[in-house]
Protein backbone atom coordinates (compact mmCIF):
# COMPACT_ATOMS: atom_id res chain seq x y z
CA UNK A 1 0.00 0.00 0.00
CA UNK A 2 2.24 2.74 -1.25
CA UNK A 3 -0.50 5.39 -1.06
CA UNK A 4 0.34 5.73 2.63
CA UNK A 5 2.72 8.50 3.47
CA UNK A 6 3.57 6.80 6.74
CA UNK A 7 3.35 3.11 7.48
CA UNK A 8 4.59 1.67 10.77
CA UNK A 9 4.70 -2.12 11.13
CA UNK A 10 5.26 -4.11 14.32
CA UNK A 11 7.53 -1.47 15.81
CA UNK A 12 9.21 -2.52 19.05
CA UNK A 13 11.71 -0.28 20.82
CA UNK A 14 13.72 -0.47 24.00
CA UNK A 15 15.50 2.03 26.17
CA UNK A 16 18.22 -0.05 27.78
CA UNK A 17 16.44 -3.16 29.06
CA UNK A 18 13.08 -1.35 29.30
CA UNK A 19 10.56 -1.83 26.53
CA UNK A 20 9.11 1.54 25.54
CA UNK A 21 7.00 0.75 22.48
CA UNK A 22 5.39 -2.58 21.75
CA UNK A 23 3.82 -3.81 18.52
CA UNK A 24 3.08 -0.39 17.09
CA UNK A 25 1.08 -0.52 13.84
CA UNK A 26 -0.50 2.44 12.12
CA UNK A 27 -0.69 4.24 8.82
CA UNK A 28 -1.25 7.81 7.73
CA UNK A 29 -2.56 8.66 4.28
CA UNK A 30 -1.06 11.28 2.02
CA UNK A 31 -2.38 14.74 2.83
CA UNK A 32 -3.98 13.98 6.15
CA UNK A 33 -3.34 15.23 9.64
CA UNK A 34 -2.59 12.38 12.01
CA UNK A 35 -2.54 13.20 15.69
CA UNK A 36 -0.61 10.96 18.03
CA UNK A 37 -2.23 11.32 21.40
CA UNK A 38 -1.42 9.94 24.79
CA UNK A 39 -0.63 10.90 28.34
CA UNK A 40 2.81 11.54 29.77
CA UNK A 41 5.00 8.47 29.54
CA UNK A 42 2.76 6.84 26.95
CA UNK A 43 5.71 6.65 24.56
CA UNK A 44 4.51 9.26 22.09
CA UNK A 45 7.73 11.26 22.17
CA UNK A 46 9.73 8.07 21.66
CA UNK A 47 7.51 7.14 18.74
CA UNK A 48 8.11 10.55 17.20
CA UNK A 49 11.89 10.23 17.60
CA UNK A 50 11.75 6.91 15.78
CA UNK A 51 9.60 8.37 13.00
CA UNK A 52 12.27 11.04 12.62
CA UNK A 53 14.97 8.41 12.28
CA UNK A 54 16.81 9.64 15.37
CA UNK A 55 16.87 6.17 16.95
CA UNK A 56 17.16 2.65 15.63
CA UNK A 57 14.25 0.44 16.73
CA UNK A 58 14.66 -3.06 18.17
CA UNK A 59 12.46 -4.54 15.45
CA UNK A 60 9.75 -3.62 12.99
CA UNK A 61 9.71 -1.23 10.09
CA UNK A 62 8.90 2.45 9.55
CA UNK A 63 8.06 3.41 6.00
CA UNK A 64 8.04 7.10 5.14
CA UNK A 65 6.87 7.97 1.61
CA UNK A 66 7.15 4.29 0.75
CA UNK A 67 10.73 3.77 1.94
CA UNK A 68 11.77 1.86 5.05
CA UNK A 69 13.94 4.20 7.09
CA UNK A 70 15.17 1.42 9.37
CA UNK A 71 17.03 -0.19 6.46
CA UNK A 72 18.16 2.95 4.72
CA UNK A 73 21.71 3.99 3.90
CA UNK A 74 22.93 7.33 5.21
CA UNK A 75 22.75 8.83 1.72
CA UNK A 76 19.16 7.70 1.17
CA UNK A 77 18.20 9.10 4.56
CA UNK A 78 19.93 12.36 3.64
CA UNK A 79 17.75 12.61 0.53
CA UNK A 80 14.57 11.71 2.40
CA UNK A 81 15.26 14.39 5.02
CA UNK A 82 14.78 17.05 2.35
CA UNK A 83 11.17 15.91 2.21
CA UNK A 84 10.69 16.01 5.98
CA UNK A 85 10.12 19.04 8.17
CA UNK A 86 10.17 18.96 11.95
CA UNK A 87 9.03 21.54 14.47
CA UNK A 88 10.33 20.56 17.89
CA UNK A 89 8.50 21.20 21.14
CA UNK A 90 10.85 23.94 22.31
CA UNK A 91 11.40 25.17 18.77
CA UNK A 92 15.06 24.14 18.77
CA UNK A 93 15.97 27.26 16.84
CA UNK A 94 19.72 27.74 16.59
CA UNK A 95 20.41 30.37 19.21
CA UNK A 96 23.52 31.70 17.54
CA UNK A 97 21.59 32.64 14.38
CA UNK A 98 18.88 35.17 13.66
CA UNK A 99 15.34 33.99 12.95
CA UNK A 100 15.92 34.61 9.23
CA UNK A 101 19.17 32.61 9.18
CA UNK A 102 17.41 29.77 10.98
CA UNK A 103 14.72 29.58 8.33
CA UNK A 104 17.28 29.91 5.51
CA UNK A 105 19.56 27.16 6.80
CA UNK A 106 17.87 24.14 5.14
CA UNK A 107 17.86 25.99 1.80
CA UNK A 108 21.51 26.91 2.16
CA UNK A 109 22.50 23.35 2.98
CA UNK A 110 20.37 21.54 0.44
CA UNK A 111 20.07 23.84 -2.55
CA UNK A 112 22.40 25.86 -4.74
CA UNK A 113 20.02 28.81 -4.95
CA UNK A 114 21.51 32.28 -4.87
CA UNK A 115 21.36 34.42 -1.78
CA UNK A 116 18.51 36.68 -2.91
CA UNK A 117 16.24 33.75 -3.82
CA UNK A 118 16.95 32.06 -0.49
CA UNK A 119 16.09 35.25 1.38
CA UNK A 120 12.84 35.71 -0.55
CA UNK A 121 11.79 32.09 -0.07
CA UNK A 122 12.43 32.19 3.65
CA UNK A 123 10.56 35.50 3.97
CA UNK A 124 7.61 33.89 2.19
CA UNK A 125 7.52 31.18 4.84
CA UNK A 126 7.80 33.74 7.61
CA UNK A 127 4.78 35.46 6.01
CA UNK A 128 2.90 32.15 6.14
CA UNK A 129 3.44 31.90 9.90
CA UNK A 130 2.75 35.62 10.45
CA UNK A 131 6.30 36.50 11.40
CA UNK A 132 7.08 38.84 8.52
CA UNK A 133 9.63 41.44 9.50
CA UNK A 134 11.04 39.44 12.39
CA UNK A 135 13.90 37.86 10.45
CA UNK A 136 16.63 39.99 12.00
CA UNK A 137 15.70 39.17 15.58
CA UNK A 138 17.52 36.55 17.62
CA UNK A 139 15.50 33.57 18.91
CA UNK A 140 16.03 34.77 22.49
CA UNK A 141 14.08 37.93 21.63
CA UNK A 142 10.93 36.02 20.62
CA UNK A 143 7.95 34.93 22.70
CA UNK A 144 7.06 31.25 23.11
CA UNK A 145 4.39 31.33 20.43
CA UNK A 146 6.66 33.17 18.02
CA UNK A 147 9.44 30.64 18.55
CA UNK A 148 7.04 27.81 17.67
CA UNK A 149 5.91 29.64 14.55
CA UNK A 150 9.49 30.40 13.52
CA UNK A 151 10.34 26.73 14.02
CA UNK A 152 7.35 25.88 11.83
CA UNK A 153 8.61 28.27 9.14
CA UNK A 154 11.99 26.52 9.21
CA UNK A 155 10.27 23.13 9.03
CA UNK A 156 8.27 24.02 5.91
CA UNK A 157 10.87 26.08 4.07
CA UNK A 158 11.82 23.15 1.83
CA UNK A 159 8.12 22.45 1.08
CA UNK A 160 8.33 19.00 2.62
CA UNK A 161 5.84 16.24 1.94
CA UNK A 162 5.94 15.23 5.59
CA UNK A 163 5.68 17.58 8.53
CA UNK A 164 6.14 16.54 12.14
CA UNK A 165 5.03 18.79 14.95
CA UNK A 166 5.83 18.01 18.57
CA UNK A 167 3.39 19.46 21.12
CA UNK A 168 2.34 22.59 19.20
CA UNK A 169 0.17 23.91 22.02
CA UNK A 170 2.41 23.10 24.98
CA UNK A 171 3.25 26.24 26.91
CA UNK A 172 1.05 28.54 24.82
CA UNK A 173 -1.99 30.57 25.80
CA UNK A 174 -5.32 29.37 24.30
CA UNK A 175 -5.39 32.04 21.60
CA UNK A 176 -1.86 31.41 20.36
CA UNK A 177 -2.54 27.70 20.48
CA UNK A 178 -5.74 28.08 18.41
CA UNK A 179 -3.85 30.19 15.87
CA UNK A 180 -1.25 27.48 15.52
CA UNK A 181 -3.98 24.90 14.96
CA UNK A 182 -5.43 27.01 12.16
CA UNK A 183 -1.99 27.32 10.66
CA UNK A 184 -1.58 23.54 10.62
CA UNK A 185 -4.94 23.16 8.86
CA UNK A 186 -3.93 25.78 6.32
CA UNK A 187 -0.70 23.96 5.57
CA UNK A 188 -2.49 20.72 4.90
CA UNK A 189 -5.00 22.38 2.58
CA UNK A 190 -2.60 24.70 0.79
CA UNK A 191 0.39 22.42 0.43
CA UNK A 192 -1.16 18.95 0.69
CA UNK A 193 1.32 17.98 3.38
CA UNK A 194 0.99 14.90 5.49
CA UNK A 195 1.23 16.22 9.01
CA UNK A 196 1.93 14.27 12.17
CA UNK A 197 1.15 16.14 15.36
CA UNK A 198 2.10 14.78 18.76
CA UNK A 199 0.01 16.27 21.51
CA UNK A 200 -1.82 15.65 24.73
CA UNK A 201 -4.19 18.58 24.19
CA UNK A 202 -7.62 17.09 23.50
CA UNK A 203 -9.29 20.17 22.16
CA UNK A 204 -6.52 20.88 19.71
CA UNK A 205 -6.34 17.22 18.67
CA UNK A 206 -10.04 16.98 17.77
CA UNK A 207 -9.98 20.31 16.00
CA UNK A 208 -7.20 19.44 13.55
CA UNK A 209 -7.06 15.65 13.29
CA UNK A 210 -8.25 13.62 10.32
CA UNK A 211 -7.25 10.52 12.20
CA UNK A 212 -6.00 9.86 15.69
CA UNK A 213 -3.65 7.28 17.12
CA UNK A 214 -4.01 6.84 20.86
CA UNK A 215 -0.99 5.54 22.71
CA UNK A 216 -1.04 4.18 26.23
CA UNK A 217 1.89 2.61 28.05
CA UNK A 218 3.77 1.97 24.85
CA UNK A 219 0.89 0.30 23.02
CA UNK A 220 -1.65 1.54 20.56
CA UNK A 221 -5.14 1.59 22.01
CA UNK A 222 -6.75 2.76 18.85
CA UNK A 223 -5.84 4.23 15.49
CA UNK A 224 -8.80 5.41 13.48
CA UNK A 225 -10.62 8.37 11.93
CA UNK A 226 -11.41 11.15 14.36
CA UNK A 227 -15.18 10.54 14.74
CA UNK A 228 -14.58 6.85 15.52
CA UNK A 229 -12.09 7.76 18.23
CA UNK A 230 -14.47 10.32 19.67
CA UNK A 231 -17.20 7.71 19.82
CA UNK A 232 -14.98 5.00 21.26
CA UNK A 233 -16.20 3.14 24.31
CA UNK A 234 -12.80 1.73 25.26
CA UNK A 235 -12.44 2.52 28.98
CA UNK A 236 -8.86 3.85 28.71
CA UNK A 237 -9.73 6.08 25.77
CA UNK A 238 -12.81 7.33 27.55
CA UNK A 239 -10.66 8.05 30.61
CA UNK A 240 -8.33 10.10 28.43
CA UNK A 241 -11.18 11.91 26.68
CA UNK A 242 -13.23 12.54 29.78
CA UNK A 243 -10.14 13.39 31.83
CA UNK A 244 -10.91 10.89 34.55
CA UNK A 245 -8.01 9.71 36.66
CA UNK A 246 -6.71 6.22 36.08
CA UNK A 247 -8.42 3.62 38.26
CA UNK A 248 -6.67 0.44 37.27
CA UNK A 249 -6.92 -2.57 39.49
CA UNK A 250 -3.47 -3.11 40.90
CA UNK A 251 -1.94 -6.42 39.93
CA UNK A 252 -0.20 -7.47 43.16
CA UNK A 253 2.40 -9.74 41.58
CA UNK A 254 3.34 -7.24 38.93
CA UNK A 255 3.58 -4.54 41.55
CA UNK A 256 5.96 -6.60 43.68
CA UNK A 257 8.01 -7.47 40.61
CA UNK A 258 8.37 -3.80 39.69
CA UNK A 259 9.47 -2.87 43.20
CA UNK A 260 12.05 -5.61 43.56
CA UNK A 261 13.35 -5.96 40.01
CA UNK A 262 16.40 -3.70 40.26
CA UNK A 263 17.27 -4.82 43.78
CA UNK A 264 17.76 -8.56 43.56
CA UNK B 1 36.53 -10.26 59.23
CA UNK B 2 33.12 -8.60 59.09
CA UNK B 3 30.73 -9.81 56.41
CA UNK B 4 30.84 -6.32 54.82
CA UNK B 5 34.54 -6.47 54.06
CA UNK B 6 34.52 -8.73 51.01
CA UNK B 7 31.52 -6.83 49.70
CA UNK B 8 33.13 -3.44 49.97
CA UNK B 9 36.34 -4.82 48.50
CA UNK B 10 34.34 -6.25 45.65
CA UNK B 11 32.57 -2.95 45.14
CA UNK B 12 35.94 -1.18 45.16
CA UNK B 13 37.39 -3.49 42.53
CA UNK B 14 34.19 -3.32 40.49
CA UNK B 15 34.34 0.47 40.73
CA UNK B 16 37.88 0.49 39.33
CA UNK B 17 36.79 -1.85 36.56
CA UNK B 18 33.81 0.32 35.64
CA UNK B 19 35.97 3.43 35.56
CA UNK B 20 38.53 1.69 33.37
CA UNK B 21 35.81 0.53 30.97
CA UNK B 22 34.39 4.06 30.97
CA UNK B 23 37.79 5.56 30.16
CA UNK B 24 38.43 3.09 27.34
CA UNK B 25 34.94 3.77 25.98
CA UNK B 26 35.57 7.52 26.06
CA UNK B 27 38.90 7.20 24.25
CA UNK B 28 37.20 5.01 21.66
CA UNK B 29 34.38 7.52 21.24
CA UNK B 30 36.80 10.43 20.84
CA UNK B 31 38.83 8.48 18.27
CA UNK B 32 35.67 7.82 16.28
CA UNK B 33 34.83 11.52 16.53
CA UNK B 34 38.29 12.44 15.21
CA UNK B 35 37.99 9.97 12.36
CA UNK B 36 34.54 11.27 11.43
CA UNK B 37 35.65 14.92 11.55
CA UNK B 38 38.55 14.19 9.20
CA UNK B 39 36.24 12.15 6.99
CA UNK B 40 33.91 15.13 6.52
CA UNK B 41 36.82 17.50 5.96
CA UNK B 42 38.20 15.30 3.19
CA UNK B 43 35.09 13.64 1.75
CA UNK B 44 32.34 16.16 2.53
CA UNK B 45 32.27 17.56 -1.00
CA UNK B 46 31.78 14.13 -2.52
CA UNK B 47 28.91 13.42 -0.12
CA UNK B 48 27.31 16.78 -1.03
CA UNK B 49 27.83 17.95 2.53
CA UNK B 50 30.96 20.09 2.37
CA UNK B 51 32.64 21.66 5.37
CA UNK B 52 32.31 25.32 4.52
CA UNK B 53 35.33 27.63 4.46
CA UNK B 54 33.19 30.35 5.96
CA UNK B 55 32.47 28.18 8.99
CA UNK B 56 36.18 27.37 9.35
CA UNK B 57 37.13 31.06 9.23
CA UNK B 58 34.43 31.96 11.71
CA UNK B 59 35.74 29.36 14.15
CA UNK B 60 39.32 30.44 13.45
CA UNK B 61 38.45 33.97 14.54
CA UNK B 62 36.78 32.65 17.68
CA UNK B 63 39.46 30.23 18.83
CA UNK B 64 42.52 31.82 17.23
CA UNK B 65 42.35 35.53 16.50
CA UNK B 66 40.45 36.39 19.66
CA UNK B 67 43.02 34.47 21.72
CA UNK B 68 45.91 36.64 20.49
CA UNK B 69 45.88 39.22 23.33
CA UNK B 70 45.75 36.73 26.19
CA UNK B 71 48.21 34.26 24.67
CA UNK B 72 50.49 37.14 23.68
CA UNK B 73 50.51 38.64 27.16
CA UNK B 74 51.09 35.28 28.83
CA UNK B 75 53.92 34.47 26.41
CA UNK B 76 55.63 37.82 26.91
CA UNK B 77 55.45 37.45 30.69
CA UNK B 78 56.72 33.87 30.50
CA UNK B 79 59.71 34.90 28.39
CA UNK B 80 60.57 37.61 30.87
CA UNK B 81 60.14 35.23 33.79
CA UNK B 82 62.47 32.72 32.11
CA UNK B 83 65.07 35.45 31.72
CA UNK B 84 64.78 36.46 35.38
CA UNK B 85 65.06 32.88 36.62
CA UNK B 86 67.76 32.00 34.11
CA UNK B 87 69.99 34.93 35.01
CA UNK B 88 69.46 34.27 38.71
CA UNK B 89 70.44 30.61 38.51
CA UNK B 90 73.26 31.04 35.96
CA UNK B 91 74.82 33.83 38.00
CA UNK B 92 76.02 31.17 40.46
CA UNK B 93 78.32 29.93 37.72
CA UNK B 94 79.08 33.38 36.33
CA UNK B 95 77.49 32.28 33.06
CA UNK B 96 74.68 34.82 32.72
CA UNK B 97 75.43 35.14 29.00
CA UNK B 98 74.24 31.57 28.45
CA UNK B 99 70.72 32.58 29.44
CA UNK B 100 69.97 33.34 25.78
CA UNK B 101 70.45 29.71 24.80
CA UNK B 102 68.28 28.53 27.68
CA UNK B 103 65.45 30.90 26.81
CA UNK B 104 65.62 30.14 23.09
CA UNK B 105 65.40 26.37 23.51
CA UNK B 106 62.88 26.22 26.34
CA UNK B 107 60.56 28.74 24.69
CA UNK B 108 60.43 27.18 21.25
CA UNK B 109 60.44 23.54 22.31
CA UNK B 110 58.27 23.76 25.41
CA UNK B 111 56.81 26.93 26.77
CA UNK B 112 55.27 28.52 23.67
CA UNK B 113 53.22 25.48 22.59
CA UNK B 114 52.31 24.60 26.19
CA UNK B 115 51.15 28.09 27.15
CA UNK B 116 49.23 28.47 23.90
CA UNK B 117 47.61 25.07 24.39
CA UNK B 118 46.64 25.65 28.02
CA UNK B 119 45.17 29.07 27.34
CA UNK B 120 43.21 27.93 24.29
CA UNK B 121 41.95 24.91 26.24
CA UNK B 122 40.78 27.23 29.00
CA UNK B 123 39.24 29.77 26.66
CA UNK B 124 37.81 27.61 23.90
CA UNK B 125 37.61 24.05 25.28
CA UNK B 126 35.04 25.20 27.83
CA UNK B 127 33.19 27.38 25.32
CA UNK B 128 32.94 24.49 22.86
CA UNK B 129 31.60 22.11 25.51
CA UNK B 130 29.10 24.72 26.71
CA UNK B 131 27.90 25.53 23.21
CA UNK B 132 27.45 21.94 22.07
CA UNK B 133 26.03 20.91 25.45
CA UNK B 134 23.42 23.68 25.32
CA UNK B 135 22.54 22.70 21.76
CA UNK B 136 22.17 19.11 22.94
CA UNK B 137 19.65 19.92 25.67
CA UNK B 138 17.64 22.40 23.58
CA UNK B 139 17.26 19.75 20.83
CA UNK B 140 19.29 21.85 18.40
CA UNK B 141 21.49 18.83 17.65
CA UNK B 142 18.35 16.81 16.84
CA UNK B 143 17.15 19.70 14.69
CA UNK B 144 20.43 19.61 12.75
CA UNK B 145 20.07 15.88 12.19
CA UNK B 146 16.48 16.07 10.97
CA UNK B 147 17.35 18.91 8.61
CA UNK B 148 19.93 16.53 7.18
CA UNK B 149 22.99 18.26 8.59
CA UNK B 150 25.47 15.90 10.19
CA UNK B 151 26.39 17.48 13.56
CA UNK B 152 30.01 16.32 13.33
CA UNK B 153 30.35 17.80 9.86
CA UNK B 154 28.67 21.05 10.88
CA UNK B 155 30.06 21.58 14.38
CA UNK B 156 33.22 19.51 14.88
CA UNK B 157 34.93 19.49 11.49
CA UNK B 158 35.16 23.30 11.02
CA UNK B 159 36.37 23.65 14.58
CA UNK B 160 39.04 21.00 14.14
CA UNK B 161 40.26 22.64 10.95
CA UNK B 162 40.29 26.05 12.63
CA UNK B 163 42.24 24.71 15.61
CA UNK B 164 44.77 22.96 13.36
CA UNK B 165 45.29 26.22 11.47
CA UNK B 166 45.39 28.71 14.32
CA UNK B 167 47.16 26.85 17.11
CA UNK B 168 50.49 26.55 15.18
CA UNK B 169 50.17 30.22 14.21
CA UNK B 170 49.51 31.21 17.81
CA UNK B 171 52.48 29.10 18.87
CA UNK B 172 54.84 30.92 16.50
CA UNK B 173 53.51 34.23 17.74
CA UNK B 174 54.03 33.00 21.28
CA UNK B 175 57.65 32.04 20.36
CA UNK B 176 58.36 35.55 19.17
CA UNK B 177 56.68 37.37 22.04
CA UNK B 178 58.30 35.17 24.70
CA UNK B 179 61.69 35.79 23.12
CA UNK B 180 60.91 39.50 23.05
CA UNK B 181 60.08 39.41 26.77
CA UNK B 182 63.39 37.66 27.45
CA UNK B 183 65.27 40.08 25.21
CA UNK B 184 63.87 43.16 26.95
CA UNK B 185 64.74 41.86 30.40
CA UNK B 186 68.26 40.93 29.26
CA UNK B 187 68.66 44.38 27.76
CA UNK B 188 67.97 45.94 31.14
CA UNK B 189 69.73 43.46 33.38
CA UNK B 190 72.73 42.42 31.27
CA UNK B 191 72.90 45.49 28.98
CA UNK B 192 72.54 43.07 26.09
CA UNK B 193 71.05 44.86 23.05
CA UNK B 194 67.95 43.07 21.76
CA UNK B 195 69.50 42.87 18.28
CA UNK B 196 72.41 40.84 19.67
CA UNK B 197 70.00 38.77 21.78
CA UNK B 198 68.00 37.80 18.71
CA UNK B 199 71.05 37.10 16.55
CA UNK B 200 72.29 34.74 19.26
CA UNK B 201 68.86 33.14 19.44
CA UNK B 202 68.84 32.46 15.71
CA UNK B 203 72.40 31.11 15.95
CA UNK B 204 71.41 28.73 18.73
CA UNK B 205 68.16 27.47 17.22
CA UNK B 206 67.84 24.91 14.50
CA UNK B 207 64.65 24.63 12.52
CA UNK B 208 63.75 21.40 14.34
CA UNK B 209 63.41 23.25 17.64
CA UNK B 210 60.67 25.45 16.23
CA UNK B 211 59.06 22.61 14.32
CA UNK B 212 58.88 20.49 17.45
CA UNK B 213 56.85 23.21 19.12
CA UNK B 214 54.60 23.56 16.09
CA UNK B 215 54.08 19.80 15.87
CA UNK B 216 53.10 19.76 19.53
CA UNK B 217 50.56 22.49 18.91
CA UNK B 218 48.89 20.30 16.26
CA UNK B 219 48.52 17.50 18.81
CA UNK B 220 47.11 19.99 21.33
CA UNK B 221 44.64 21.27 18.72
CA UNK B 222 43.23 17.76 18.32
CA UNK B 223 43.13 17.18 22.10
CA UNK B 224 41.29 20.44 22.86
CA UNK B 225 38.75 20.00 20.03
CA UNK B 226 37.93 16.38 20.81
CA UNK B 227 37.64 16.82 24.57
CA UNK B 228 35.52 19.97 24.18
CA UNK B 229 33.19 18.47 21.58
CA UNK B 230 33.03 15.02 23.19
CA UNK B 231 31.97 16.44 26.53
CA UNK B 232 29.44 18.72 24.86
CA UNK B 233 27.77 15.87 22.98
CA UNK B 234 27.70 13.82 26.19
CA UNK B 235 25.46 16.29 28.03
CA UNK B 236 22.15 14.77 29.10
CA UNK B 237 21.05 16.31 32.37
CA UNK B 238 20.03 19.89 31.66
CA UNK B 239 21.83 23.02 32.76
CA UNK B 240 23.71 21.21 35.49
CA UNK B 241 25.03 18.78 32.88
CA UNK B 242 26.29 21.67 30.76
CA UNK B 243 28.17 23.06 33.77
CA UNK B 244 29.72 19.70 34.49
CA UNK B 245 30.73 19.19 30.85
CA UNK B 246 32.33 22.64 30.75
CA UNK B 247 34.42 22.00 33.84
CA UNK B 248 35.34 18.56 32.60
CA UNK B 249 36.39 19.93 29.21
CA UNK B 250 38.79 22.42 30.80
CA UNK B 251 40.24 20.00 33.35
CA UNK B 252 40.59 17.06 30.97
CA UNK B 253 41.75 19.35 28.16
CA UNK B 254 44.53 20.86 30.26
CA UNK B 255 45.69 17.57 31.74
CA UNK B 256 45.40 15.96 28.30
CA UNK B 257 47.70 18.63 26.88
CA UNK B 258 50.30 18.17 29.61
CA UNK B 259 50.26 14.37 29.29
CA UNK B 260 50.43 14.54 25.49
CA UNK B 261 53.30 17.01 25.85
CA UNK B 262 55.17 14.64 28.14
CA UNK B 263 54.77 11.69 25.80
CA UNK B 264 55.62 13.79 22.75
CA UNK B 265 58.72 15.29 24.37
CA UNK B 266 59.85 11.86 25.55
CA UNK B 267 59.50 10.42 22.06
CA UNK B 268 61.14 13.28 20.17
CA UNK B 269 63.85 14.53 22.49
CA UNK B 270 65.84 11.36 23.10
Amino acid sequence: MSSHAIEVCDLVTHYGPRKILDEINFTAAQGEIMVIMGGSGSGKSTLLRHLLGLHQPTSGSIKLLGKDITKMSADEMFDLRKNMGVAFQGGALFNSMTVGENVELPLREHTKLDDATIKIMSRMKLEVVNLAGFEDLMPSELSGGMIKRAALARAIVMDPKLLFFDEPSAGLDPVASAELDDLILTLRDAMNMTIVVVTHELESAFKIADSITVLDQGRILMSDRTPAVRASTHPRIRALLDRTPRSDVLDADEYMERLTREVS
Amino acid sequence: MTPEAPNSLLAFVAGIGQRAVGAVREVGYLSALLFEAFYWLLMGHRRRQPVRLRAIFKEAVGVGVNAIPIVGLASFATGMMLAIQGIYSLRTFGAEDQVVLGIALSVTREFAPLITGIFVAGRSGSAIAARIGTMQISQEIDALRVIGINPVRYLVAPLLAAMLLTLPALTIMSDLLALLGGALYCAGELSLPPAIFFSRVFEALVIDDVLQGVAKSLVFAVVITLIGCGNGFGVTAGAEGVGRATTRAVVLGSIGIILADMVFTFLTSR
